[in-house]
């Protein structure tokens, strides 16, 4: 496998984006059958299913740098060449932790894909501009859930804050451009006008995050310490069995298909 | 998990599958209020383009009539042929009708 590290920068952006919906999908994924109603758990395989058709327009387009096929990015690839934000690979936990991702992620992501649609990269200009309208939605159903949890019994205003507290060491991450395992993205990248600077999201994002978590009578959290590395391929500890079982059925059977 | 499962009514879901068509019942789905009712139904009953509009509708407001009465209920429009408009000519120019 070419090391992501090799790839141009614009596959490399192309790749960490598609990487991030590809290991959210994957998340969502893992609540079927275990969500709490069989309703939720349509409503997480859509979200999911959304991702995943966005993580295939972006690594179809990463692989086009290198003569690689979206297949391969996604079975055949080591952890540390995936270029995702560690807040996807945190593991679901329990509803309201995943809720309290799903809340800040697809935050960022929206206001990410309203700036991408705008790029000059024609291609991350469309599929950024469609999906616009499945992230407004994810964000919706997250929304919908934190005030129902937040401000509704003890136990699950006890939970929703409990799960606030795992997921936000994770978001200073989206919104950084640079860390101690380097840059990201490519500065050339947003010169450009390619991509978006994610310091300029933080603001837009987190004033929607904070203004759910003040009607639901949550308290933002500070964290103690705060995830990087993500876009360089440092990953947690969690990723390796993500990445196992997404992987295992195409590299036991290569080139399976049905 | 099972309080809540026990918790939550139940709701059902009207679809109007495009403009000029009116909506129609296609199914139900639990939810633990209109809004998520209304959510739920988009990701159960629309999720293949089925639709343009939702309604959802407590499934306790619904009267319906009862099995029993069937009979009383139906049965004497069966007969009435007269109540039908089959003994009118219908011009040709007439469609759709």
């Amino acid at each position: 496998m070419t090391a992501a590290r090799a790839l141009p920068s614009p596959a490399r952006y192309a790749l960490a984006l598609g990487d991030d919906a590809l290991v959210l999908a994957q998340r969502c994924g893992e609540w079927v059958t275990r969500a709490p109603q069989l309703e939720e758990d349509v409503a997480l395989a859509n979200i999911g299913l959304d991702l995943l058709g966005q993580a295939r327009s972006l690594l179809t387009y990463a692989g086009d740098f290198a003569g690689r096929s979206e297949d391969d990015l996604a079975y055949l690839r080591e952890e540390r060449d995936f270029l995702n934000v560690q807040l996807v690979e945190l593991e679901n936990g329990d509803f309201a932790v995943s809720m309290a991702r799903l809340l800040v992620f697809s935050s960022y992501q929206l206001e990410l894909y309203r700036r991408l649609s705008g790029s000059r990269d024609a291609t991350l200009a469309g599929v950024a501009a469609k999906a616009v309208k499945e992230v407004a939605y994810h964000r919706d159903h997250a929304t919908e859930w934190v005030l129902r949890l937040g401000d509704g019994t003890p136990e699950s205003s006890r939970r929703m804050q409990a799960g606030l507290e795992a997921v936000w060491p994770y978001v200073d991450e989206l919104f950084a451009t640079s860390s101690r395992h380097g840059d990201w993205p490519h500065p050339g990248l947003v010169a450009e006008g390619v991509a978006v600077d994610p310091s300029s999201l933080r603001d837009p994002a987190m004033s929607y995050v904070r203004s759910v978590l003040g009607e639901a009578c949550l308290t933002e959290p500070t964290p103690r310490w705060t995830a990087q590395g993500g876009r360089q391929g440092v990953h947690s500890s969690a990723m390796g069995f993500l990445l196992a079982e997404l992987q295992h059925l195409h590299r036991s059977h290569p080139g399976a298909s049905w | 998990m099972s309080d809540a499962r026990r918790d939550w009514p139940l709701w059902e879901v009207f679809v109007r599958p495009r403009r000029g068509l009116s909506h129609g019942h296609v199914g139900s789905l639990h939810a633990p209020d209109a809004a998520m009712a209304l959510r739920n139904a988009r990701d159960v009953y629309t999720r293949r383009g089925e639709g343009v509009s939702i309604w959802v509708v407590p499934s306790a407001a619904i009267t319906a009539s009862s099995p029993d009465e069937k009979d009383a209920f139906f049965d004497p429009a069966a007969d009435k042929v007269y109540r039908h408009p089959t003994f009118y000519e219908i011009p040709d120019e007439v469609q759709h009708l």
